[in-house]
């Protein structure tokens, strides 16, 4: 580390980028890297035009989304911006985002916690920029960060179930937000549990109009995409509008949790995926196929599969997708991302993606 | 005398705009094919004449409508339409009236193309392409013009060809250089034609229909339908006979017709609204720093509607602007 990357705990601001919801639980743990933090301003069409004028126009969407976050962070204060890394191209995310900020004449931190999957890698490495640092601080933080992260997955799980099904419209979605006030005022465990707990009793009790069998749609794929509504013209959101029971298994609680064992994870998503796959497919590729096997066998109407153009590991699994799709005779459809894919598009097929499940669950009833 | 009651279907293309009068036994009383020519309001207009003047004389009543496209908002709420759905569905919709076994639809119109597959008269999977209009109806349009033949007479000179040439599909930038340089060689321009043709189709099955069970019975439509070139380098290529219908490049408007005659609801239609003017601004939303581009639609200069936000509160603030602009502007 040269001379002039390192700023003082004291000073430093802390920036990192926007993902979803999740904001606020990453704040927490950004505390422990400076001594204060700034939350990454909402995403707008500013930040993607910031991101994609500063970056290689081939990368991924996610890059330019991220590097759209630093430059407004910086543009608002922060001088420490904190980067994480995996398996894909992710991992070199961190570098070259270094380098271009440093290329635009920012002087910043740039701190990357690349394949840190462990909670000791993590404690290391807030250990070297912040040597004041204590286990048991750090340890209360985690948990913290932990259950709301973990909170925040549960709600938005029981929204996507039920949006489509709201007696009043906007009914759910104003309890979210009150849910995401409530949990960034919340500072112990016991408090994030009882946030927790009050959301998900008031959002089972809002009036729904479900049908006993409602149709069922799973989103697979690229994690940043699926899990940053903007990126995805919020998919979700307008499919489980239409009244569809909306399904995602890969969230933040996931990722950290599987990316604490990832051998025997992906040895278990291979297993899962069988006999599509032998081998693992780098990334999330693996579980896509394998979340899409598992849900097909359970009857599941349609499969989205989404990711940023160009995504390699993703891109991987299409073919046994295909595959799984032709043989459960049940629909899949791919949405690719980047910076200029218009909303229109993304609406069409959505739209015809929904009328062909409706028509073909009316000809199921016929038969 | 008893009116006839019949629907209307408007399909509005990037490139072309059709539509059609269907009764409830799908007979079609009128019908209109023009190009958009970027101005989907104007076009609906001289649409709606033409159709009128098809009409006069027969005693026919529109009790429904329909619109469908990618104008099909805008449209839909100038025309007050009964019903307003993605091509994909009116397509399959209306293919399935002629051909009630069908199992693929291709589709490739001027910027889009798709692929629809049924199984017993349902939709069961389709695509579309994604990012860029190479194997579509742009691209053979802006190859015409760079050969200076008409893109009407593309299939005849196609298959005269014995030989085509071989072309990259894959990108309109290459197939472009590939035919500058096929050209410089000496290649007659029937080979380079039907080069051309086969590379759409290659471009076609490669992106569009990757992975998709093409079977028999298949319906080839949209504009390029026409095209005969093409539809023969289908049936070469996917080794299976290929049905074109007369009305292929309508088929959108007939499904969207059908679909306006099966809902319940009747919605009065009249062909005054061709002398009535909309107009369109473009505003920014400026309620946060995301700046949605609003699209209002006035019309004699009273707001109808708004789109492109991404939150409940930009036709509110739309409204506002419009109502703002009015009175400043009296």
């Amino acid at each position: 580390m040269s001379k002039k990357d390192t700023i003082a705990f004291e000073d430093r601001i802390v920036g990192f980028p926007q993902l979803g919801n999740y904001g606020i639980a990453i704040a927490e743990i950004a505390k422990l890297f400076g001594k204060k933090v700034i939350l990454p301003p909402p995403i707008t069409k500013r930040t993607i035009e910031l991101g994609t004028k500063h970056s290689p126009e081939g990368v991924c969407v996610p890059f330019k989304y991220n590097l759209g976050n630093y430059i407004e962070l910086v543009e608002k204060g922060a001088n420490c911006l904190i980067q994480a890394g995996a398996g894909c191209r992710y991992g070199y995310y961190g570098e070259v985002q270094k380098k271009i900020l440093a290329d635009l004449g920012y002087n910043v931190q740039f701190i990357t916690l690349n394949r840190v999957f462990d909670i000791l890698g993590v404690y290391k490495k807030i250990k070297s920029v912040n040597p004041r640092q204590n286990a048991w601080s750090f340890g209360k933080t985690m948990v913290l960060v932990i259950s709301k992260l973990w909170a925040i997955d549960a709600i938005e799980d029981i929204c996507r179930k039920n949006i489509g099904f709201e007696a009043r419209i906007g009914h759910i979605e104003g309890l979210f937000r009150a849910f995401l006030a409530e949990l960034t005022a919340a500072s112990t465990l016991g408090a994030v549990m009882s946030v927790k707990r009050k959301y998900s009793r008031l959002i089972a009790s809002v009036p729904i109009t479900k049908p006993y069998r409602p149709l069922r749609v799973g989103v697979v794929g690229e994690v940043y995409i699926l899990m940053e509504p903007f990126s995805n013209f919020y998919l979700e959101k307008t499919l489980g509008k239409m009244g569809v029971e909306i399904h995602r298994f890969v969230d933040v609680t996931s990722v950290i949790w599987d990316s604490l064992h990832w051998r025997s994870y992906i040895k278990r998503q291979v297993k899962k995926a069988r006999p599509y796959l032998t081998y693992d497919l780098g990334a999330h590729g693996t579980s896509s196929v394998a979340i899409s096997n598992h849900l097909m066998k359970q009857g599941f109407d349609g499969i989205i599969h989404i990711k940023p153009f160009g995504c390699l590991p993703e891109i991987n699994a299409m073919p046994m997708l295909n595959r799984v799709s032709r043989d459960y005779h049940c629909p899949v459809v791919y949405f690719s991302f980047d910076s200029q894919t218009s909303e229109n598009g993304v609406k069409t097929r959505l739209e015809a993606f929904y009328d062909m499940l409706v028509f073909k669950r009316k000809k199921k009833r016929k038969i | 005398m008893k009116k006839i009651k019949c629907f209307l279907g408007v399909d509005i293309g990037s490139i072309s705009t059709k539509a059609v009068v269907i009764d409830k036994n799908r007979k079609i009383y009128a019908s209109s094919y023009i190009w958009t020519e970027a101005n989907p309001i104007q076009a609906v207009k001289r649409l709606l004449g033409n159709i009128e003047e098809q009409l006069k004389g027969k005693n026919i009543e529109i009790i429904a409508s329909g619109t469908t496209g990618s104008a099909r908002e805008l449209i839909g709420t100038i025309l007050n339409a009964t019903i307003i759905k993605n091509e994909i569905t009116a397509h399959a919709i209306g293919t399935l009236h002629y051909h009630s076994d069908v199992r693929t639809i291709l589709e490739i119109g001027g910027q889009d193309s798709k692929i629809i597959i049924l199984d017993d008269g349902v939709v069961v999977d389709y695509a579309m392409n994604t990012l860029c209009a190479a194997g579509t109806g742009a691209f053979l349009q802006a190859q015409a013009r760079r050969l200076s033949i008409p893109v009407e007479e593309f299939g005849e000179y196609a298959i005269r060809s014995q030989s085509p040439v071989k072309m990259a599909g894959r990108c309109t930038v290459f197939a472009e250089s590939d035919l500058v340089h096929k050209a410089q060689m000496g290649y007659p321009r029937e080979d380079i034609v039907a080069g051309l043709c086969n590379s759409i189709v290659h471009n076609y099955l490669n992106n569009v229909g990757k992975g998709k069970n093409i079977s028999s019975p298949v319906v080839f439509q949209g504009g390029v339908s026409k095209n005969i070139g093409v539809a023969k380098s289908f049936e070469k290529i996917l080794g299976l006979p290929i049905h074109i219908d007369d009305i292929g490049h309508l088929m959108g408007a007939v499904g969207i017709a059908i679909l306006a005659g099966e809902s319940d609801t009747e919605k009065p239609f009249s062909f005054d609204i061709k002398d009535i003017n909309f107009t369109t601004t473009g505003i920014e939303c400026g309620g946060c720093a995301n700046n949605c581009e609003l699209i209002c639609v006035l019309r004699e200069g009273k707001f109808m509607d708004a789109w492109g936000n991404r939150c409940p509160n930009g036709i509110v603030r739309a409204k506002q602007r419009m109502k703002e602009l009015s009175t400043k502007s009296k």
